[in-house]
């Protein structure tokens, strides 16, 4: 495992994990990457609206989920398709909101899974007060927040943070340190010596690891949650990293960055690099890589076989889930989308009982 | 020779050059609007012509970017930020609403602010949750700010030159799904001052009111509507606020029926305001109540479903059906 230098108190801690726990995340990382390919390749033939990718950045999202428990929340963005896999929510659901049917695939009680947030850094509150709402309740819950190095830069982060630290609120600030925010460098983003830095004024601690490595985010989030749980407040972990896509496929990376600083980074591939590491320890073998990748393979096949079906199109779903009552404004346009256009005037046209219906159901 | 073949981006872009190489003062900020030239591509080339003291990448901070403009703006510059889309200008409400909007009363006139919101608004393009807001009416709602929405390329160049130089805060929505629309336009060119509707289609029988992203609409469904018998007028309003009252109350009383049309929500939405004008304005003159034709009163839906979230000819169509005709339609030309 590798933590990059830092002074104190920015060490991540070196708690080696343990052979279970170093196949698991093997195994959904590479899971994660076919997924990741996967989806890439929809947006190519246009089966996905957009797609951002997580490609080099799945040591920080598996490293990140399963250092948690199935009962503590995590506030993902739109880039954390592979912590929400590996989280257990089905393929197919994760890339709902990509696809456009709708605007969060999974149920997030029972993931405990927050919607994808696009509205940058605004999860981190909702993160705060959850785990806030938790401690009071006395429940033994931790929430993680996963955020870029841009949106640390927005006004909610801090507060958030600020929030947290103030009420000693059980949480993990994970921010995925891509080097990027969209085209803008971190060096444009800030002028700290790290992101993790910025922990310290708040009162919080501060934690910078190499988010290649999964082992050493494992660790640092699986320490991070230990000291929220034990009341000692949040934890603020950089994880150094890179996007190896652009930022969606919508995205022309050549304008702001070199061909030759990708490659670099690619020599740092998180996937190889653990598989690697395991290899050379003797925790994996060549049998177990190939049937890692076989697992992998069966996923996407299932994914590409799902995905031949076309989406859910429902235009009633939009007006259904506005209100526990719609009101007679919205019965009428239920009306006008139910085609009774006539009837709209009053609020009870066919289509305006229908949808009332719908909503009893 | 023909004018040269214009996005309406580009006229955009054209717009931002061509106040910058006029007036040093004036600055471009916000969220990759450097290197990348914007996500839209509106600010491109501008930091290489102009430097990054004029052009530049702000720290992803909404609030921060319309709240140091503000700065700026009382320092002398002339500041044009970019909020990357509709939703993301929402952490920078603060600023606009209790500050941006507020100056010039605030200091009796001592601080006016010089300074234009450039903000890529409403659906259409396929675009994921939070890409597709039409934002307009709170912006319309806040007294002090002037709203400006181009629907023409010529109208881009000129409305956006026309914004830059004002003397007070601009809101200046460009609509999304039109940065694509093309048009043979010769820049520079100037289609009047702020405030102005313009009549994009003359007509007889009732008046759309539109603006923005739903010009085109509106036009589509006049032109099926004349193939019926039905004369219809558009007129754009291109500043929503300070509204043209007078270009529209005269189209309505000489139609006698009006339907506004446009994308945002529809209950308290912009054509709230605007039926309520017509209606004071025009009473005598109106054959029937005005009908509004809008987005739905939904969060805006995920891509897959924005078709039926989105007003079309359909739509208009029907809203003009039921504008209370006589049994026999009115031929062309007979209302006066
Ligand atoms: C409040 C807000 N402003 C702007 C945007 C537009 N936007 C989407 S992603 C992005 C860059 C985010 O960069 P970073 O936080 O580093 O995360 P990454 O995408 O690299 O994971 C921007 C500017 C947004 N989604 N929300």
């Amino acid at each position: 495992m590798t933590v990059l230098d830092a002074p104190a108190p920015h060490a991540a801690p070196r708690a080696p994990a343990d052979a279970r726990t170093a196949l698991r995340l093997y195994r959904a990382m590479v899971v994660g990457r076919a997924f990741d390919r996967t989806a890439t390749a929809f947006t190519r033939q246009g089966r996905l609206a957009v797609y951002p990718s997580s490609r080099g950045q799945e040591a920080c999202q598996t490293g990140s989920v399963l250092a948690l428990r199935p009962t503590d929340w995590i506030f993902p963005t739109y880039r954390e398709s592979v912590a929400l896999l590996t989280r257990g929510i089905p393929a197919e659901d994760v890339l709902t909101l990509f696809r456009g049917d709708r605007h969060c695939g999974y149920d997030p009680a029972a993931h405990r899974t927050a919607p994808q947030c696009t509205p940058l850094a605004t999860q981190c509150l909702h993160a705060a007060g959850l785990a806030d709402a938790a401690r009071m309740r006395g429940d033994d819950v931790v929430a993680l927040a996963y955020i870029g190095d841009g949106a640390t830069s927005e006004g909610d982060f801090h507060e958030a943070v600020n929030y947290a630290a103030v009420r000693r609120a059980p949480v993990v600030f994970f921010v995925q340190n891509n080097q990027y925010a969209i085209s803008v460098p971190i060096a444009k983003q800030t002028a700290a010596r790290s992101l993790a830095d910025k922990a310290p004024g708040y009162g919080a601690t501060g934690v910078q690891v190499d988010g290649n490595d999964a082992l050493a985010v494992h660790a640092a989030v699986t320490e991070a949650a230990r000291r929220a749980r034990a009341g000692a407040g949040p934890t603020l972990i950089e994880a150094m990293t890179y996007r190896l896509e652009a930022h969606t496929n919508a995205d022309d990376d050549t304008r702001y960055r070199s061909a030759d600083e990708v490659a670099a980074w690619s020599a740092k591939d998180p996937v190889a690099r653990l598989e690697r590491t395991l290899l050379d320890d003797g925790v994996l073998d060549a049998a177990a890589v190939a049937e890692t990748a076989a697992s992998a393979d069966a996923l996407t096949a299932a994914l590409r076989r799902d995905f031949a079906e076309p989406p859910r199109r429902d235009p009633m779903e939009m007006l259904r889930h506005v209100y526990h009552q719609p009101p007679h404004h919205l019965r009428e346009q239920a009306a006008l989308l139910a085609g009774a256009a006539d009837e709209a005037d009053g609020a009870d046209g066919d289509g305006a009982a229908a949808a009332r219906g719908g909503e009893h159901r | 020779m023909t004018p040269p073949t214009v996005t309406l981006a580009k006229a955009l872009n054209t717009a931002l050059r061509h106040a910058m190489r006029e007036d040093d003062r004036t600055l471009v900020l916000g969220e990759d609007v450097g290197t990348l030239g914007g996500v839209f591509r509106v600010t491109d080339g501008l930091t290489e012509e102009f430097g990054e003291e004029r052009c530049f990448d702000t720290p992803l901070a909404e609030s921060a970017i319309i709240g140091t403009a503000v700065g700026m703006a009382m320092y002398g510059y002339r500041p044009v930020v970019e909020m990357q889309f509709d939703a993301f200008a929402y952490p920078a409400f603060e600023q606009l609403v209790s500050h941006v909007a507020k100056f010039r009363s605030r200091t009796r006139g001592a601080l006016p602010l010089p300074l234009t919101v450039r903000i890529p608004y409403g659906g259409g393009i396929g675009g994921v949750e939070h890409h597709s807001d039409s934002s307009e009416i709170y912006y319309m709602a806040t007294p002090g700010l002037t709203v400006v929405t181009p629907a023409t390329v010529a109208d881009a160049y000129s409305l956006l030159r026309r914004s830059i130089a004002s003397p007070d805060p601009v809101v200046f929505l460009e609509p999304k799904r039109l940065y694509w629309q093309k048009d043979e336009v010769a820049l520079p060119v100037d289609t009047g001052p702020l405030g102005w509707a313009a009549i994009r289609r003359p007509g007889t029988d009732a008046t759309l009111v539109t603006y923005g992203p739903t010009l085109p609409v509106a036009l589509a469904a006049a032109e099926a509507a004349a193939e019926h018998g039905r004369s219809l007028e558009v007129v754009d309003l291109r500043t929503l606020s300070p509204f043209d009252e007078d270009t529209v109350a005269a189209s309505v009383r000489r139609t006698g029926r009006a339907v506004v049309v446009h994308e945002a929500h529809g209950f308290a939405g912009p054509g709230a305001e605007i039926a309520a004008r017509i209606t004071e304005r025009c009473f005598y003159h109106l054959e029937a109540p005005v009908r509004r034709v809008t987005g739905l009163d939904v969060p805006y839906p995920a891509p897959l479903l924005e078709g039926h979230y989105l007003p079309d000819v359909g739509r208009i169509l029907d809203a003009v059906e039921r504008l209370e005709w006589p049994a026999t339609p009115r031929t062309s030309g007979a209302a006066a």
